[in-house]
């Protein structure tokens, strides 16, 4: 009996196969391994497990996180918690898809194509940009590669960033730019948007890109307007934009305030939090940029016959043929991710895409209201989509340490990321927290943040 | 599979129909108006379909048959370790404990998570010989240039600034030297001699002061093993440079040796090639990246730790450290299955896979020996490459027999890869094929081998049986239609 499920080969085949190959045992088809290089004995890895010790082991992990089921969340910061209809793991649990791999032989792979190319449609939509890749590994490498994308049209090595992007976010940033020797110039904030003298100040002839996050990390809605006009003073700079694609379902979209790139992480529409990951970037881009993109992109086309089909195109921009002058080295995207982004948008439509943005703005605002109402202050003083800032009065950390006793997870705490911010929390209320969790979190704090 | 043309969703798409379900909302709702400004309220709907919970299933589930996945059948794709994606991964990885918690909760309130992931770090420093992990890139690719960033940042620290190029092998994974200029870095060639090895003359001339690195898989891309890594690691080694195994390969050699007894300094592993995170149509992978001690202060941060009273947390405090390559700490649920992966099959399981993995590779590469041309005559190790090279003076192409491979019902092999190999076809058949499904793809093989003979526009014409033909890729790239729209 075979000690290993998932290995088919019988001690008999293993023997038949030796003998067809003219070797005598599998020591000998690894002869060409030099013996000094030889790894003696087994390796010492934790102890193999059957099928139900292992999903016991599993679950007690698990059972060591506390999870959104049981508690009610209000932490975003990038991350949030809503809500993902259950169709999208009937459709990502289909062997035939996520068994699948890169769909290069495109005669059986037209069901993975033509999800991708309905993917770029949806994010083509609610971006207002006209194409989008298949995705990105998530929105802070989209974001670093949206910069890179910039430099080498622009061939220009000043990144302009404002400091109201996810914190994150700049971080990689700052990582991509000095393997490409890429300056980056952070903007700061004023009343917690970018600071638009300081950016008019920066943004000069020497300027490839100019970075905003809208909302931005502090749910706050930049002035697309004015941030748009001073990019595009100059000549060639180009205006990137990061966007919770929720958010767009009711925000007027990147496109139409001429961004010329638009990045962004798909994790609000259909993906679980999963401690950070695998999430989905995804990049979309004015027309004139088509050929620039980084990644896969599907293209409609034809067979013999004259039937509609679709295809991995443009790949001359890509690694497995252009090497060393591709415009991006990724290869695996988060493919099964995106398509469980397209289920998620197809499942909301063009109503519940709508309704879902509409109940997180009315709900953030409701527990903005009613903080103030019991005399928390909120920082935020301009208009926001879910998320806003409060003072605590206290360290975040020990407040959210109390909130937990009381089966809630507190904000983001601000201090981590930004100078200034001491005892200021970022809360997110998405439309999974109902008017009930609500009342109880700012009744919770407010007992909290009074001392 | 569904021979019937599929519509796009947008065109099942009919006013009115929903496919979700909120509940009523439950504050008092104030006008958009007064909580967004005019400006920013959008006037357009998004066009998004609107299709019924069924229609929906239906869209999807007609998609999926349209398919091909390692579920289906046979998927020989070199270099790209096909393997089984075992169900149990699925289900421990959906888990509400480690799908449902948020990145930045306090680190008491995950430490089940910060275990595993520790856990599953010490597991991949034995299996690579290596001293530390990092689980932080996302895939192969990223993993690539995360390790480059790091030798980047080693030699930086020395204040040696005059390592500017990166050698990579001709026969070289494309991502090799993408990832090597995206580290800044120019990629220098180095080639192969005969045997398909690393060619050590030609090696010792491109090796000098300027070389940072060098990026090489063993097996290399051919399926071959480099018999002289020892010798190559010091000629890079003498030159100041790092060696940086890619992992893409690791399948062929776990418990028989490790890259870092072979003398590579940095090390990428694809979680989802030799560790079953399924591929998911091209990905979520997860890439993460070894190093030996000397490297370790440069590796992203955070890191996982486990501290003295036994509590697992972030290590913030890297000062050397090359930053954040990603938002978070990887893609965790990738990692999950990985782990699970690795427990299911131990240390002596993981050898085993190696070996049946070789097996398989050698035995289909004998039996077909006769039938294709074969550049290289020594033992492969988990892949092989062929050359349609006998076929081609047939008028028959190594496309137009991947394509005939469709009629048979296979995912065809990698083909015209590596380049040095005139019309490759690169096989890889993993270690959870059986012999029957081996057997009968090589009588497939032999018989479309002996069709380029005697009907060779059989061939030429395939596939036959797909839910469509060769599509026109030409038109595609010349007149891109990268999205629907409504007409």
């Amino acid at each position: 009996m075979s000690e290993f499920r998932y290995l088919p080969l019988t001690e008999k085949d293993r023997h038949d196969m030796l003998d067809v190959i003219g070797i005598n045992s599998d020591e000998a088809l690894f002869a060409d391994v030099p013996e000094k290089i030889r790894f003696k004995g087994e390796l010492n890895l934790e102890s193999k497990l059957s099928e139900p010790e292992l999903i016991r082991f599993f679950s007690a992990l698990a059972k060591k996180n506390a999870s959104t089921t049981e508690y009610a969340s209000f932490l975003g910061a990038g991350v949030y918690d809503h809500y993902i209809p259950s169709v999208v793991d009937s459709v990502i649990s289909r062997g035939e898809f996520y068994t699948a791999y890169t769909p290069y032989q495109a005669e059986v792979s037209q069901g993975e194509l033509q999800a991708i190319f309905e993917f770029q449609t949806l994010i083509c939509e609610l971006t207002g940009m006209e194409a989008a890749n298949s995705s990105m590994y998530d929105g802070s490498t989209a974001l670093a590669e949206a910069a890179l994308l910039s430099n080498g049209v622009t061939r220009n090595k000043k990144v302009i960033v404002s400091e109201s992007v996810h914190p994150e976010y700049r971080e990689v940033l700052a990582t991509y730019a000095h393997g490409r020797g890429l300056d980056v110039v952070t903007v700061p904030m004023k009343d917690g948007a970018t600071d638009l003298e300081a950016l008019e100040a920066a943004t000069d002839d020497a300027t490839s890109c100019v970075i905003v996050q809208y909302p931005n990390f502090f749910g706050q809605i930049e002035p697309m307007n004015e941030i748009e006009q001073i990019v595009h003073r100059v000549k060639r700079a180009h205006l990137i934009v990061s966007s919770n694609p929720l958010s767009l379902g009711l925000l007027t979209p990147p496109g139409r305030f001429k961004a010329d790139i638009v990045i962004g992480d798909c994790q609000p529409l259909g993906i679980s939090e999963s401690f950070g990951g695998p999430h989905c970037g995804y990049f979309a881009v004015a027309k004139k940029l088509i050929r620039k993109v980084p990644g896969r992109l599907v293209g409609e086309t034809v067979d013999e016959k004259g039937q509609r089909g679709y295809v991995l195109t443009l790949q001359a921009r890509e690694q497995h043929i252009r090497r060393e002058k591709a415009t991006s080295n990724i290869c695996s995207n988060q493919a099964l991710n995106a398509l469980a982004s397209s289920v998620a948008m197809t499942a909301f439509g063009k109503k519940g895409i709508r309704e879902l943005a509409k109940q997180n703005i009315q709900k953030a605002h409701y527990a903005a209201e009613q903080f103030q109402k019991s005399g928390i202050k909120i920082v935020t003083n301009q208009a926001f989509f879910n998320e806003f800032v409060i003072d605590c009065g206290r360290p975040v950390s020990e407040v959210n340490h109390e909130l937990f006793a009381q089966g809630i997870i507190g904000g983001y705490d601000l201090s981590k990321s930004y100078e200034g911010y001491t005892n200021k929390m970022l809360v997110a209320v998405t439309e999974m927290r109902s008017k009930n969790e609500i009342d109880q979190f700012v009744k919770a704090l407010g007992g909290i943040s009074v001392g | 599979m569904d021979n019937q043309n599929q519509p796009l969703i947008f065109e099942r798409s009919r006013e009115g129909r929903v496919a979700f379900s909120l509940p009523e909302l439950d504050v008092p709702e104030k006008p958009l108006t007064e909580l967004v400004g005019e400006a920013y309220l959008r006037q357009d709907e998004p066009h998004f379909p609107e299709v019924s919970e069924l229609e929906l299933i239906r869209h999807y589930t007609a998609l999926s048959r349209r398919n091909f996945g390692v579920d289906n059948g046979f998927y020989p794709l070199g270099s790209c370790t096909m393997k089984y994606n075992p169900k149990v991964n699925e289900q421990v990885a959906r888990l509400d404990g480690l799908t449902k918690i948020h990145p930045y909760q306090d680190e008491q309130t995950v430490q089940g998570a910060l275990e595993l992931l520790y856990r599953l770090q010490e597991n991949l420093q034995e299996i690579t010989g290596m001293d530390a992990v990092t689980l932080q890139p996302a895939a192969g690719a990223h993993g690539e240039w995360t390790g480059l960033m790091i030798i980047r940042a080693y030699h930086e620290s020395r204040a040696d600034f005059k390592r500017t190029k990166v050698i990579v092998p001709d026969t070289a994974h494309g991502t090799n030297p993408a990832s090597a200029a995206v580290a800044g870095f120019e990629a220098v060639t180095v080639k192969s001699n005969e045997n398909g090895l690393v060619d050590l003359d030609d090696l010792r001339r491109v090796a000098d002061e300027t070389t940072a690195a060098l990026m090489l898989t063993n097996p290399n891309t051919l399926g071959l093993f480099e018999t002289q890594i020892q010798d190559i690691a010091e000629i890079i080694h003498e030159a100041g440079g790092k060696v940086y195994y890619d992992g893409a390969n690791m399948n062929a050699i776990m418990g028989v040796t490790r890259p870092g007894d072979m003398g590579y300094d940095v090390v990428h592993l694809n979680l989802h090639k030799t560790f079953t995170g399924p591929h998911g149509g091209g990905g979520p992978g997860s890439g993460p990246v070894g190093v030996k001690a000397d490297l370790a202060s440069f590796l992203p941060k955070p890191l996982i730790m486990k501290r003295e009273n036994g509590s697992f947390g972030l290590d913030f405090d890297r000062p050397q450290s090359i930053g954040r390559v990603k938002a978070f700490y990887g893609n965790f649920g990738i990692n999950v299955r990985a782990y699970a992966y690795i427990r299911t099959m131990g240390g002596k399981g993981l050898f085993q896979v190696s070996k049946d993995a070789v097996l398989n590779a050698n035995y289909m590469l004998k039996r077909l020996s006769g039938y294709f041309e074969t550049p290289f005559k020594q033992l492969c190790k988990h892949e092989f490459v062929l050359s349609g090279s006998r076929q081609k003076k047939l008028g028959v192409r190594t496309l137009d027999m991947a394509k005939r491979l469709l009629d048979f019902g296979y995912y065809p092999p990698t083909i015209y890869f590596p380049l040095l190999v005139d019309e490759a076809l690169m096989i890889e058949p993993t270690e959870t094929e059986s012999k029957e499904t081996l057997d009968a793809f090589i009588d497939h093989l032999i018989e479309i081998a002996k069709e380029a003979e005697s009907a060779p526009e059989k061939v030429q014409e395939a596939p036959h049986q797909t839910v469509i033909g060769r599509l026109d890729e030409t038109r595609a790239a010349r007149h891109p239609v990268l999205r629907y729209v409504k007409e």
